[in-house]
């Protein structure tokens, strides 16, 4: 029975600090639904504890410039679920947050937690690396930025080293024409972890696609930005043909585990459906059906 | 049957443990707590199988806050050769299942236990507990375990003269099935498997035991039997059941699971060294591993019908995990799966597999879902070969009054027809069906209990009724005992209490299981109120100093009848009660007996699924559960269990099974990879109550509880084959399974 000891941090200086002191012993603490589980199965035996929920900064929702937020690493996904014009701008994002637990979970889950918890199934992770989010870090030497799809290194790993904190997270201006998309398989409708997920972002123009993303989760170490599924995408009126193309590609970027959760098999094939289903319906977004 | 104004009896009144419940307030076992508590906490074997060579206790009991340590030397030893049956348990196989001796036969089998000022203190003790181990080679599924060269959990059980994991055989014959088969013009025959499910109760176990240091104990648990633990904690530790109270708290949930005990003896052995109250709760994960699931199975149906639709000969082969201890229930298998039909050549035969895996329990109608799977398709597509509805095949061969059951009795009045009519004329039958939607229909049998019973009928001063049984309500018991109380007094609903009593406040009476619980308390409590409607006419007839003879019960009142009819003013039961000390003292009686006369249950299911044909997914979208309940007392709680139980059956078809990992541990112990269905998985589950009045039954009463779960299993499966036009032949069908026979791999 180890102590631990509890910090609620007031700044982003005073949690870097705490941490980077803590010598790796240290965790962060924001909606807690990974960690406080994690502590209590005997997962995590932090020796500190350090709530970055009170720092301004990253319990924030920012419209820094028209139509381009930023998102403090904490904020819960009801709240920011209740910021209307980011969720009309980033409507697969929400979806695949709102997918994060159930209603209790959501009032407490943020999707800077998601993110480094650094599951490879975390349901948010793929629409953020869909969106071309990028990850803003404070750490003792300042602060870097980092793009979503460089931020896993392997399952419940990430970049951040010692005394390196996740401060926010900021999307792209939304350029018009555009939306996105987040599914997922489960066996259960609710309450569940994805087997598969997949984002897709796309911009079309008199009906070509001029921009395109997609990524898929739970089917490699980390999740994945799948380039060339991507570029093939752009110049294209995103036919049935060409959606075939982008969904083999998907097939070839997987490379899943056999688990309790899925096959090699199995999770390959519902990638390449996932795919297709998504980019319909962002489609459908753009187009306001 | 009484002639009864059904003012209260098929009313829905409200439940009364409702706002206890709605507001936190109902007393659990985990909630209970004493002064000078402390915490049990068990070692739990990390083998599937294993020899002990030694358990070194010492450097636990030196920790801090460590009050006591035991393992199976401090638990009472049941020789091998010996039975000791109590219920469907026997000692010899309980002794070993709560405290593993000399071997630990599965992941999680308990091998010591830890009592600590703590719960955490205790839980490092176990840690520091050293044990010595050779590991054996083991066995999880029924394959592996009956296999020539598999390796033996139980020296001393035989099978065809040699060691073996079959631990037993049942069998049920009628007429002579190879001149059946030879009569029949189709024949189908196919094998089936199913993986063990648990009853997934939310409540773990848990429990607090307090020896006190004139040896006698007092337990608080949930349970689904206050006299079951009672009597097996006496079993395990030898303190006599007189001096051994066991008081029942409100149960989270329980479905069979909770007729066995795992803590109780444990921390009555704790409590008793340290002369201090132990708790022990269970966590989900312990709960999962080591507390029962019901059984997984493999099994062989063969069913003949001639042209015009008439089943001339069936067989079931099942074999059933029984966990690690023998006790699967080979007899809902093999006693149910053919009891709605009238089959003239008939055999069934289970064989009772032990394997490394934790000991099963009782489960909703136990090996009857597992039973009626198999055969409630191969019925489908026998249906399907004949170009008949499968409904009507049913209906052709169907059971009915006179007709003598496959596993022995011959059935009196009940209402399975009834159930097949109303499938047939339902609107639901007759919808259209969508895109990749399908529909399948099955039913069921379950035997139902009766059993020993008593209860306690009391009228209170202010001239209300308290009622006490003895057994745990897990599926609306209070309710519906309230409902037939009210009723057989003529007063309102709200003046009745009933209560559940404790070890020692109430006779004894046998656990909540088999579907028993209302028809048997329903009985002694009808006599008890007969003996209490006396009671109160002679009071009035001493008041009015007439013959008591002369007196009626009516309406809650005592009216003089006869030639005295109209001579005084009637008497309330508050009136009699208010001059109840004058009259003769408390007015109030109790009945005790062994019921008799529970007869089975039939259910026929409708269900349509949805399968998404790129990954494999079953969603049901509608579903529809008939059932003959015989009389429902309390309609909305009888609605509850048939939705309940339909609930259960659709986990067990889609989505929930025990995963063994290559090292022989269970892989899926919370209830994120154990997927039982959440609300959204659901559809609106309907019912329809059928009833046709069990004849032996004061009210009417079947038991209602377990066979809406014995269709669903089929039902699901037929309904997934009228959709994408494959038969799966296991379950559960989950996405991976299913996209597979989609793509004919």
């Amino acid at each position: 029975m180890s102590e631990t000891q509890y910090l609620a941090a007031k700044t982003i200086d005073e949690a870097v600090t705490a941490h980077s002191k803590a010598n790796g012993s240290a965790r962060f603490l924001a909606g807690g639904t990974d960690l406080l589980v994690q502590i209590k199965s005997g997962i995590k035996k932090p020796k500190l504890v350090i709530d970055i929920k009170k720092i301004v900064e990253l319990n924030t929702i920012k419209e820094v410039s028209d139509n381009e937020f930023v998102v403090g690493a904490s904020v819960s996904g009801a709240n920011l679920n209740r910021n209307n014009k980011f969720t009309k701008l980033w409507p697969g994002v929400i979806e695949a947050f709102r997918l994060i637990g159930s209603e209790q979970i959501q009032g407490r889950a943020s999707l800077g937690g998601n993110l480094c918890n650094g599951s490879p199934a975390g349901d948010s992770v793929p629409a953020l690396i869909a969106a071309g989010c990028i990850a803003i870090i404070a750490g003792p030497d300042g602060k870097k930025e980092i793009p979503i799809e460089n931020f896993h290194k392997g399952p419940g790993k990430t970049v951040l080293e010692n005394g390196e904190m996740l401060v926010s997270l900021k999307f792209p201006k939304r350029e018009i024409n555009s939306s996105d998309a987040y599914l997922r398989m489960t066996p259960r409708t609710e309450m569940d972890i994805a087997v598969v997920g997949c984002g897709v972002n796309i911009t079309l123009e008199n009906n070509v696609c001029t921009a395109a993303r997609v990524s898929l989760g739970a089917v490699a170490p980390t999740p994945l930005l799948i380039k060339d599924a991507s570029d093939i995408m752009i110049g294209t009126d995103l036919n049935s043909d060409i959606l075939d193309k982008v969904a083999n590609l998907c097939i070839k970027a997987c490379n899943p585990i056999n688990d309790k959760r899925g096959t090699i098999d199995y999770r390959t094939k519902v990638a390449g459906v996932l795919l297709k289903r998504s980019v319909l319906i962002a489609i459908d977004r753009i187009k306001g059906n | 049957m009484n002639e009864i104004s059904n003012k209260w009896i098929g009313k829905n009144t409200v439940r009364p443990d409702g706002a206890e419940k709605v507001t936190g307030r109902a007393q659990y076992s985990s909630d209970t707590t004493m002064p000078g508590m402390i915490w049990g906490h068990v070692l739990r074997s990390p083998h599937p199988h294993a020899k002990i060579i030694s358990i070194n206790t010492k450097k636990a009991e030196a920790l801090a806050g460590v009050k006591s340590v035991i393992t199976s030397k401090d638990i009472v030893d049941f020789p091998l050769d010996t039975p000791v049956i109590l219920g469907i348990q026997d000692m010899r196989w309980m002794c070993r299942n709560v405290m593993a001796r000399d071997k630990v036969l599965f992941h999680g089998h308990p091998l010591a236990a830890v009592a600590a000022t703590t719960e955490a203190i205790a839980e490092k003790a176990c840690d520091l507990i050293e044990v010595e181990y050779e590991i054996l080679p083991w066995a999880i599924d029924i394959e592996d375990a009956i296999k020539d060269d598999a390796p033996i959990l139980h020296d001393h059980i035989q099978f065809n003269g040699k060691p073996s994991n079959i631990a037993g055989t049942l069998e049920h014959k009628k007429g002579d099935i190879e001149e059946g088969f030879a009569k029949a013009d189709v024949i189908i025959e196919k094998h089936f498997k199913t993986e063990a499910v648990h009853q997934g109760y939310l409540e773990t176990h848990s429990c607090l035991v307090s020896v006190a240091a004139d040896g006698r104990a007092t337990i608080w648990s949930s349970s689904q039997g206050q006299f079951m633990v009672r009597a097996m904690t006496s079993f395990l530790t030898g303190i006599p059941q007189s001096n051994i109270r066991a008081i029942p708290a409100e149960i989270g949930g329980g479905f069979g699971g909770k007729t066995i005990v795992y803590l109780e003896p444990l921390a009555t052995v704790l409590s008793q060294k340290t002369g201090r109250p132990v708790k022990i709760v269970m966590n989900r994960e312990d709960t999962m591993r080591a507390s029962g699931p019901t059984s997984g199975s493999k099994s062989t149906i063969k069913i003949g019908a001639t042209n015009d639709g008439k089943i001339v000969a069936a067989q079931g082969i099942y074999y059933l995990q029984a966990g690690a201890f023998p006790g699967s229930p080979i007899r809902g298998a093999a006693g149910c799966s053919l009891a709605p039909y009238d089959i003239p050549n008939a055999h069934t035969f289970g064989y009772d597999v032990v394997s490394n895996r934790s000991k099963v329990a009782a489960y909703r109608a136990p090996g009857a879902p597992i039973g009626a799977y198999g055969v409630e398709c191969v019925l489908d597509e026998i249906a399907e070969a004949l170009k008949m509805c499968p409904l009507e095949l049913r209906k052709i061969n169907a059971a009915k009054e006179g007709t003598k059951a496959v596993h022995g009795p011959v059935f009196p009045k009940m209402g399975y027809i009834e159930t097949l009519d109303a499938a047939i004329n339902h609107p639901h039958y007759k919808a259209p069906l969508g895109k990749h939607q399908g529909r399948g229909v099955a039913s069921g049998f379950w035997f139902n209990a009766g059993g020993e019973s008593s209860a306690q009928l009391n009228i209170t001063e202010d001239g209300n009724v308290v009622v006490t049984t003895g057994h745990p309500d897990i599926g609306g018991s209070r309710a519906s005992i309230a409902n037939i109380t009210a009723e057989l007094l003529g007063i309102h609903h709200d003046r009745v209490s009933v209560l559940i009593g404790d070890t020692a406040t109430i006779g004894y009476s046998n656990l909540t299981g088999g579907s028993r619980v209302l028809f048997a308390s329903a009985m002694v409590v009808t006599e008890s109120a007969q003996i209490v409607i006396n009671q109160l006419k002679q009071r009035a007839a001493k008041i009015w100093g007439i013959d008591e003879d002369a007196i009626e019960w009516e309406n809650g009142e005592a009216r003089p009848a006869g030639d005295n009819a109209g001579k005084f003013a009637p008497l309330t039961l508050a009136e009699i009660a208010d001059k109840a000390t004058a009259t003769g003292g408390p007015i109030g009686a109790g009945y005790q007996v062994n019921t008799e006369g529970a007869e089975g249950g039939f259910a026929t299911h409708i269900c349509d699924v949805e399968v998404d044909m790129d990954l494999g997914i079953v969603r049901v979208k509608r579903y529809t559960s008939i059932q003959d309940v015989g009389k429902a007392i309390h309609p909305d709680y009888v609605e509850g269990q048939l939705q309940g139980g339909c609930a259960q059956g659709i986990g067990w078809a889609l989505s929930e099974e025990y995963i063994y990992n290559k090292d022989g541990h269970l892989d899926n112990t919370g209830f994120l990879d154990y997927r039982m269905p959440v609300c959204s998985d659901l559809p609106m589950l309907d019912t329809v109550i059928i009833e046709v009045p069990n004849p032996k039954h004061p009210q009417g009463v079947r038991g209602v509880g377990e066979v809406p779960l014995v269709p669903p299993l089929a039902a699901i499966s037929n309904a997934v084959y009228q959709a994408i036009g494959k038969r799966s032949y296991s379950l559960p069908m989950s996405p991976p399974k299913v996209l597979k026979i989609i793509e004919g791999n």
